[in-house]
């Protein structure tokens, strides 16, 4: 059973289809790249998937639950975390406050008992240096530099303790080596066993991620398939690589 | 510093302060200080939603009132305590706070500022023609001249307003430093972000509400004792809803301390001025005190002290 079932989604924003009857199973442990052109409708599909936009048909199952109907930190207490496109931290809150909320209000929501004092702290810092941001702890975020807020971006899902973790374009905007620097630490998040879903435009990092790759084109699924065979697929070259 | 240890030094410091006033030996200190209790009361209630959640509250006068004309009814009905008025003015105004988020918090933004208005305009059309609280013509609260607890009655009722004092700052203070204090900044910093680390936003905000019309409610319970005669242009008065936004704004909004300082300091300012000038100046105060700390210092007196002058950006 898939961990992330996705049957006959769809979604329209007044006349314009933004999703039209996309499928899409995701198996528990994997690594997904999810590609498209702009406006192809990747960031709306996650939005349903996470329930800030509301799908007008279709089912999401996830852990073999229907989770269509519950508001948004419901899936994320279920397992879905996500990180956004632009980078979105709680601005007034610290680097390890930052954490420290979806720790109080999603992981202690399951866990009995809770966390609490030294516990939660250690756990902030945990996660912190698994990201390379312990230094920055008590700092602001507006004092990070843009891969530093992208990886608060990414610790903050992971402390939610997710099983499924979608990263919308988790490296735009960032140098070569940066972008290297997120690959490498989106696969060893994987590798402590959660199922990623990446979102990317840049290709080379999608291709070195992704063990699978789907692509979507004017909200809806043209491909899907191990990625040097999509990538060669002529339908997906002619309508999105454009070679 | 624990909750506990907080809420007992704030009960020392009060009653410092009611000894000292006593020893003062002048009722208007009891007047005036009275005042001044009360919007830390009104600042801090107001703080609850509006500087932990970041939704500006207009309405606060119509909470004020609520509490107020409950007195006001039960009074007339069957003559209650004060301090058990306070705990039905509470509640009332707590179940309108409930309402109102239940209604409105879908708004946001200046969206939410308009529909809290708009209820103050409601609720005061209610009152003023609810004939059984006096309507438009208002109603007079013929209060006892003593209290066999501290003699002059302005003495109680300054004794009662500094007990809501310590409420609330301690209250305050507690959803500062707890689960619930992190859940409302994170519905002040980015609601859809705090969706995502599994906050429940509409919940927290609705607790929000509710907790600070119950607090703006008590602080209005006792005013008709006060005041001896309430109206509809009283209880709702403009000077409420303006002082309610602009003492924690002065003040600053990201800490307990900062509606207690900005409180402090322009209602004393206020009555300063009331004796020296004229009362007809109080709002002329807050408005510039207000629009100089809006661009002087945004994060207000706190944020000054915390983070000193803010840097100019460079043209």
């Amino acid at each position: 059973m898939p961990l992330l079932q996705v049957t006959g989604l769809s979604k329209r924003f007044g006349g314009f289809v933004a999703l039209d009857g996309i499928d899409l199973a995701v198996a528990a442990g994997e690594r997904v790249g999810l590609i498209g052109p702009n406006g192809s409708g990747k960031s709306t599909l996650v939005n349903c998937i996470c329930g800030t936009l509301v799908n007008e048909t279709g089912t999401v199952r996830f852990a073999g639950e229907v989770v269509d109907g519950l508001v948004t930190h419901e899936r994320t207490r279920r397992g879905m975390a996500r990180s956004f496109q632009l980078p979105r931290p709680f601005g007034t809150l610290t680097v390890a406050d930052n954490l420290r909320v979806p720790l109080l209000y999603t992981v202690n929501a399951r866990r009995r008992p809770a966390l609490r004092g030294a516990e939660l702290e250690a756990r902030c810092i945990e996660l912190l240096m698994l990201v390379g941001l312990a230094e920055k702890a008590a700092n602001l975020p507006r004092d990070l530099t843009q891969v530093e807020m992208r990886k608060l971006e990414l610790a903050r899902a992971m402390a939610a303790e997710p099983k499924l973790l979608m990263a919308d374009e988790a490296m735009a905007g960032l140098s070569q080596s940066e972008v290297d620097d997120i690959v490498t630490l989106l696969i060893r998040l994987n590798e402590r066993g959660i199922t990623i879903v990446l979102i990317e435009h840049i290709m080379r990092a999608v291709m070195r991620f992704s063990q699978r790759l789907v692509v979507l084109v004017s909200g809806k699924k043209i491909a899907d398939g191990q990625p040097e065979t999509v990538v060669r697929d002529p339908v997906v070259e002619r309508a999105y690589l454009g070679q | 510093m624990q909750n506990g240890i907080f809420l007992l030094v704030s009960l020392v410091v009060a009653a410092l302060v009611f000894f000292a006033a006593r020893a003062l030996n002048n009722d208007y200190i009891f007047f005036a200080g009275y005042t001044v209790l009360q919007f830390i009361v009104l600042a801090t209630a107001w703080n609850i939603l509006g500087g932990y959640t970041g939704y500006v509250n207009f309405g606060s006068a119509a909470f004020f009132a609520m509490g107020a004309y409950a007195s006001v009814f039960f009074h007339k009905l069957y003559p209650l305590p004060i301090p058990v008025l306070i705990v039905i003015g509470g509640i009332v105004s707590g179940v309108v706070g409930l309402g109102t988020g239940y209604l409105t918090l879908r708004l946001r933004g200046a969206f939410f500022a308009i529909a809290t208005l708009a209820l103050a305009v409601v609720l005061q059309t209610f009152v003023v023609n609810w004939d059984y609280v006096g309507g438009s013509r208002g109603a007079y609260i013929i209060r006892p001249n003593q209290s066999p607890l501290t003699g002059p009655y302005i003495h109680y009722l300054f004794l009662l307003m500094l007990v809501l004092v310590v409420l609330a700052l301690a209250c305050a203070r507690s959803i500062e430093r707890s689960q619930l204090g992190y859940g409302f900044a994170t519905i002040r910093d980015d609601e859809l972000a705090a969706e995502a680390s599994g906050v429940p936003t509409l919940r927290l905000k609705l607790i929000a509400t509710t907790l600070s019309g119950a607090l703006m409610g008590m602080a209005g319970a006792p005013f008709p004792y006060y005041i001896g005669y309430l109206q509809p242009s009283s209880a709702f008065g403009l000077e409420y809803a303006v002082n309610s936004i602009a003492m924690p704004m002065i003040g600053g909004t990201t800490s307990w301390v900062g509606p207690l300082i900005g409180a402090v300091l322009l209602g004393s300012l206020q009555q300063i001025a009331t004796v020296t000038i004229s009362s007809a100046v109080n709002l002329l105060i807050v408005g510039l005190l207000l629009v100089g700390f809006v661009i002087i210092a945004p994060s207000g007196i706190v944020g000054l002290v915390q983070h000193g002058w803010p840097r100019r950006s460079a043209k």
